[in-house]
């Protein structure tokens, strides 16, 4: 059972206010508990928490490089096997070192079948460096490396979708989940870490600074991709989806107006093209995880 | 400055930074609406709020940023943004 009094990621971090990933990183932590070793990849969590000498970690925690937070882990996971020793690797690495830069060290680490728990925190772009899209970036998000402007809305490519390329991996144990369902973060962070061989959680997690919107709002904001069907929460067993969370769904416009990265798709004229575009991929994801509730028939 | 060896550094020593001095908004809670629930406790970022012996909440002020979260999510709108006076 997760103690939820436990604190393992202390205060007087860097992060910005109203960061989501600095409150992943504080549940991933309680789920986890003592008997943990961190390695982190570089990006905002790397940064906001350890400027040299000070660390938020209270459990032992190692970055080398952007790219390589899989093969640190494999390396320190075979050492404690030999050992004989039992403490938990978990991995916390963004979005851009997941999804992209990493996929290397990923894919080995995940093939070789190591016994560590792979955390996504995405927050859909490389937000340490500047906002520069990655393949988490959602469809249409305007980012540095992706503006939207005359000739263009934005992101062209849809979110890879990374839980399903680890699945095919053989993973055990994968699932999303969001920082604005503490409960259901904690279970799976739990679940993952007590399942053996290569498990994969990815986290959605709202990035006020990078995303456009007040730092109050962030909860918010990741119930709302949740509500209209742009993030889905679900549990993959053995390659399986086994079970997702149900929702009497929004439109999409509700999740979209809240942040500037979208703030093109209506100003200075209503994209309905675009928006119905991205209704869509919000369409498609509750029909392939069954997601709607149906609500009865007046 | 000397570096440790492995850049190694004590558990914690993040306190050493006061984030309370970032805050422009002030959390103000109201004990008389506040049921207890935990919620604020849970989703602050900082994890700098908690319960006192009389099991009411309160955030310490030496590192809540004042992002507004607890405010805007507390169920009892007990929580109110006050402006900071420099
Ligand atoms: C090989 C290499 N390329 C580029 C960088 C610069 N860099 C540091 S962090 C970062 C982006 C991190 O993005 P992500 O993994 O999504 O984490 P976030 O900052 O969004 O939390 C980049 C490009 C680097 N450190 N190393
Ligand atoms: S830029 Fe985004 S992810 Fe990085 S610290 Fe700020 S809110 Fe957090
Ligand atoms: S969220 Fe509001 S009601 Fe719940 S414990 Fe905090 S202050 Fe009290
Ligand atoms: S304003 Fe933000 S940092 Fe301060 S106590 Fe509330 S949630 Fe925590
Ligand atoms: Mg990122």
């Amino acid at each position: 059972m997760v103690d939820k009094t436990l604190e393992l990621f202390d205060c007087g971090h860097r992060a910005c206010g109203g960061c989501g990933a600095a409150l992943a990183a504080r549940m991933v932590t309680k789920a986890a508990g003592t008997n943990t070793i961190v390695v982190s990849s570089t990006g905002c969590m790397e940064v906001f928490s350890t400027p040299y000498p000070e660390t938020a970690w209270k459990v032992p925690w190692i970055h080398s490089l952007f790219e390589n937070a899989a093969a640190v882990a494999s390396g320190i996971e075979a050492s404690l096997k030999k050992q004989g020793r039992n403490e938990k690797v978990v991995i916390m690495a963004g979005d851009g070192a997941t999804f992209d830069i990493g996929m290397i060290c990923i894919s080995g680490a995940f093939e070789r079948g190591h016994d560590f728990t792979y955390i996504c925190y995405d927050n859909e772009a490389y937000m340490n460096t500047g906002i520069q899209r990655s393949g988490a970036t959602p469809y249409d998000a305007s980012t540095t490396t992706s503006p939207a402007g005359k000739c263009s809305f934005g992101n062209k490519r849809p979110k890879k979708d990374m839980p399903q390329i680890l699945a095919a991996h053989g993973s055990p144990y994968v699932a999303t989940t969001s920082i604005a369902y503490p409960a259901d973060l904690m279970q799976k962070v739990e679940k993952a870490i007590n399942t053996r061989g290569p498990c994969y959680v990815q986290i959605h997690a709202p990035c006020c600074t990078g995303w456009g919107f007040e730092g109050e709002q962030t909860i918010a904001i990741a119930k709302l991709a949740i509500e209209t069907g742009l993030w889905v929460n679900y549990e993959m067993v053995e390659g399986k989806v086994v079970k997702a969370k149900k929702v009497v769904r929004k439109p999409v416009e509700e999740y979209l107006k809240t942040q500037k990265r979208f703030r093109h798709l209506f100003k200075p004229t209503r994209q309905d093209a675009e928006i119905a575009a991205i209704q869509a991929i919000a369409d498609r994801n509750a029909e392939k995880y069954g997601i709607d509730i149906k609500l009865r028939k007046e | 400055m000397t570096l440790a060896v492995g850049c190694r550094a004590r558990p914690g020593k993040s306190r050493d930074n006061k984030t309370g001095s970032w805050r422009v908004f002030r959390p103000v809670f109201d004990k008389e609406k506040c049921t207890k629930c935990g919620l604020c406790i849970t989703l602050c970022p900082e994890g700098c709020i908690s319960e006192t012996e009389d099991e009411f909440v309160i955030p310490d002020y030496t590192y809540c940023k004042g992002c507004g979260i607890c405010a805007k999510e507390c169920p009892g709108k007990g929580i109110g943004m006050l402006q900071e006076e420099k």
